[in-house]
């Protein structure tokens, strides 16, 4: 028909069509993820927040052994524990029970993977985020070595998390069959004197 | 089994019959795109509508973003603006795309209005979408009016202040309004709270409501071409008319290229020019708001000002009735005239194409009026400008009340069989 | 139909014509334009520190943060802690000043504004006018006072780079505007400078000579200008390569229109 306004199209024109639109949708979709980027980039912490969240310092000359303090850094407790010698020496009388006693699969700097899980200049003071690994609850401290109705009978102290009984030693290190399966995290930090620093540790692996 | 299908529309694949027993998904893609046949002369000014839609998205879009960091809180405000400029990464796109958006939303709306009227896509079968398209005008000056006062610039109070003072003339009733608008005395914490409620939910939802309600009503009827004339009066043995051809994909990958060259003006501006020298965010705005100091000229955003001129306009106290009250009366009759436009054109033809020569003088008088009133409400009021203002606004009724006249004397030139191509 | 086109086009273009009224220093006064170059490090780095000298001790910038500042305009952290910051500042803190609100108003009887978006309110050729417009003048409390803003509440905080102006009254529009560099100094007598239509008389040198305020002037405003909007410097790059790119998209998707549209006839 002569008046007919689209024209039967040709397998050369077909594929041309098929280029073209190929090309552009893929350019189209591009130029859509590149746009989205920002958006996605606007939802990460402000400089307001990174101003809030910046490292906190701490004088822990203060800190008595046997004696702990919460200071909070990004909105999270972290805790200062200075260790007793006999609590130094009762990491070790537990490590068979620990789910990570050399903390593989957990989270700290290099300076703490050991079994202090402190940096060895000042290995009796741990340094960890107070935050089960499980859901995130504040886990309780238990610093008497002794028996304990939640930690067991011949406890070396440590951690006890009330939302789901899971058990840390006094390195934040975690007893087998609890909910939680890797030890508490420690945060980045450094030693200016008696000054700690955390958050921040200039990139250092030792 | 109980699935009726009244329709004829053929399922692609396996899957899409099985989805299309269940929601109607090839029969609505068909019946709004692949075979909705529009008439094949659509020229520039029809990339209009699906601009406007894409604006609507862009604006909703940025607006969840830029709701995640706004504070609506006449003490936080300012400040959670600032921030985002400053502190959420990539804020100030989203706060620039969002302010260049809504004078990209009017721009738009106002040639896809003008398009409407040159045309005479007002006309009969096309009224209740001509009037739909009213109310969606009317709705988003309130979503930007509200969206303005936001920021919490100092031109954001004051603007407020005076365009809410406009509901004091109401005799009796007026006072009590304005303070219920408010919530308050004066512009405050809770007119701050009500208006970020509006217009982030409440003017949002109106308005998708709205144009899904133009979209619905525009498929009825089916879209007007550029010489007026009805494309489903000459069909072939299929019912297909002569003149269409489908929307897509013809008219998809048109608007593709209307969207990218709409897109190079609109991130021109937000990346180079996203105060657009004052017009599209005013210098007074990025002044806290303070309700002891107005600035020296309190403007409206360009988009209001014509209506604006004509609220200042009138210094007559027609029938010992207060010049201020009828100044509110023509601003509001300005806008509320544009509903009556259906009516009030008597011309036998529809596009300016085919019209009589005294539309098209009253047409450009009529737009040499808008553009006037627009440049005045920008500016002080002088003696002159008073005047200038008083007799654009008489052009600009006049356009109105004068066109059941002027539409129907003159001489139309005879319609085409055919639509024809002027621009291909 | 081609008269209506250009008719709604000229009215964009109307529209774009900005309105040159001036807040708070008068409308109309007459402006020096400020040469400013936004992407010059040196010049803008030379501004932060004499806003922070001069202007932070009184104003706050409380929308800015300082480790911002530093990294838009190259300055090293160490630098920043030592020179621009008070001890007790962190270096991501908004730069308040430490001034509190109360006495600057019994002082000054108005709290010093904020001046972190000074440059968007005020233009920065207001600016530029306004900070070389200071002269002495004992009827006011402050004993200054300013040639564009009138009877204003701040005095002379630069003049010990500036010197001690002293007014000599209005200039003839074709005088104004001579440029930034209009000291002219005749034999015997003290230099001559004129700022926007008023000329001033310099009785005695600052540290600085006029050319040298000028352009110190010159840096601050831009600091200014770059802390009003900080996008600035970036958004534009941005924008370069979004265009470029619409571009090219723009002209595939017009070949697949040209492409499908062939079927039309």
């Amino acid at each position: 028909m002569a008046d007919n306004i689209v024209s039967d199209t040709s397998v050369e024109d077909k594929k041309r069509r098929r280029f073209l639109t190929g090309i552009t949708a893929g350019f189209g979709a591009v130029g859509a993820g590149i746009a989205l980027t920002p958006f996605v980039l606007s939802m990460q912490p402000s400089e307001r927040a990174k101003n809030a969240g910046a490292p906190v310092s701490y004088d822990f000359s203060k800190i008595q052994p046997g004696q702990m303090v919460k200071v909070e850094w990004r909105g999270k407790p972290v805790v200062l524990l200075k260790r007793t010698e006999a609590m130094m020496l009762g990491l070790d009388k537990i490590e068979d029970r620990l789910a990570d006693p050399t903390s593989l699969v957990s989270i700290q700097p290099a300076y703490a993977q050991n079994d202090a899980r402190a940096d060895a200049n000042n290995a009796d003071l741990l340094v960890m985020l107070g935050v089960c690994t499980h859901l995130g609850c504040s886990p309780v401290e238990k610093l008497t070595v002794g028996p304990d109705p939640e930690m067991g009978d011949d406890s070396q102290g440590g951690f006890f998390c009330p939302c789901h009984g899971s058990k840390f030693d006094l390195s934040g290190r975690v007893y087998k069959n609890v909910p939680a399966t890797s030890n508490m995290e420690v945060p980045p930090y450094k030693y200016d004197g008696n000054v700690i620093t955390i958050g921040e540790d200039d990139g250092r692996t030792a | 089994m109980a699935i009726h299908r009244h329709d004829n529309h053929k399922s692609a694949n396996a899957f899409m019959e099985w989805v299309d027993r269940r929601i109607p998904l090839t029969k609505v893609w068909n019946e709004h795109l692949a075979e909705y046949y529009a008439a094949k002369n659509f020229n520039f000014w029809y990339y209009f509508g699906s601009l406007a839609i894409l604006v609507l998205v862009i604006q909703i879009f940025t607006g969840i973003f830029l709701t995640m960091h706004y504070k609506p809180d006449a003490a936080l405000a300012f400040a959670s603006v600032e921030y985002i400029m400053r502190d959420v990464p990539y804020g100030w796109l989203m706060r620039y795309l969002h302010s260049t958006g809504a004078s990209a939303f009017f721009v738009i709306i106002y040639l896809h209005m003008f398009r409407g009227l040159i045309y005479g896509s007002h006309r009969e079968p096309r009224e209740l979408v001509w009037l739909i398209g009213c109310v969606i005008f009317v709705a988003l000056m309130a979503e930007a009016f509200m969206g303005y006062l936001l920021p919490w610039g100092n031109m954001s109070y004051w603007g407020a202040q005076v365009i809410i003072s406009l509901f004091d003339v109401i005799p009796y009733f007026g006072p009590m309004l304005t303070e219920w608008i408010r919530g308050d005395f004066v512009i405050s914490d809770a007119t701050l709270n009500r208006f970020f409620a509006f217009h982030v939910i409440l003017l949002p939802l109106v308005l998708i409501v709205l144009v899904f309600l133009h979209l619905i009503a525009l498929h009825q009827v089916g879209s007007n071409n550029p010489d007026g004339i009805d494309i489903f009066e000459k069909v072939d043995e299929d019912g297909k008319p002569l003149d269409g051809i489908a929307f897509h994909p013809y008219y998809t990958v048109k608007d593709i290229v209307g969207v990218c060259g709409f897109l190079i003006i609109y991130l021109g501006i937000v990346f180079f020019a996203p105060e657009f020298g004052g017009i599209f965010l005013e210098k007074d705005n990025f002044a806290p708001a303070n309700s002891l100091q107005t600035p020296p000229d309190i403007v409206p955003l360009w988009y209001f000002t014509p209506y604006y001129s004509i609220l200042r306009a009138n210094t007559f106290n027609f029938f010992w009735i207060d010049a201020k009250i009828w100044g509110v009366v023509f601003m509001a009759l300005s806008i509320v005239v544009f509903f009556l436009l259906p009516w009030l054109d008597r011309s036998p033809v529809k596009s300016i194409r085919y019209r009589s020569m005294p539309f098209k003088i009253a047409l450009v008088i009529f737009v040499a009026a808008f553009i006037l009133l627009g440049w005045l409400g920008m500016n002080p009021v002088t003696e002159r400008n008073t005047l200038l203002a008083q007799i654009g606004s008489v052009a600009y009724f006049a356009f109105f009340f004068l066109m059941p006249w002027f539409t129907s004397i003159g001489k139309t030139k005879p319609l085409p069989d055919r639509v024809t191509q002027h621009e291909h | 139909m081609r008269k209506l086109i250009t008719a709604f086009f000229a009215m964009m273009v109307t529209v774009v014509a900005p309105s040159s009224a001036m807040a708070a220093g008068g409308h109309g006064a007459v402006l020096d334009e400020v040469h400013m170059n936004m992407n010059d490090k040196a010049s803008l780095q030379n501004g932060a520190k004499l806003f922070v000298n001069y202007c932070l001790s009184c104003h706050s910038a409380a929308y800015s943060r300082y480790n911002r500042v530093a990294e838009d305009l190259d300055i090293p952290l160490a630098l920043l802690k030592e020179n621009m910051m008070f001890a007790t500042d962190k270096e991501g803190d908004l730069m308040k000043s430490t001034m509190p609100e109360d006495d600057a108003r019994e002082w000054f009887g108005i709290a010093p504004p904020d001046l972190t978006l000074v440059a968007r309110v005020r233009k920065p050729n207001w600016l530029y006018t306004y900070l070389r417009g200071f002269y002495q003048d004992e009827s006011s409390p402050s004993g200054w006072n300013n040639s564009l803003f009138e009877n204003v509440a701040m005095p002379h905080v630069l003049y010990e780079l500036q010197g001690v102006q002293r007014l000599v009254g209005k200039v003839e529009a074709a005088e104004a505007h001579a440029g930034d560099a209009h000291a002219a100094v005749t034999d015997g007598t003290n230099p001559i400078t004129i700022v926007g239509d008023v000329k001033f008389e310099l009785e005695h040198p600052g540290k600085l000579s006029p050319h040298e305020f000028d352009v110190a002037m010159t840096d601050l405003t831009a600091f200014l200008t770059y802390l009003a909007e900080p996008a600035q410097l970036q958004r534009k790059k941005i924008g370069v390569f979004t265009l470029a790119f619409l571009v090219i998209l723009m002209g595939l998707s017009y070949l697949l229109k040209k492409e499908y549209w062939r079927d039309v006839h």
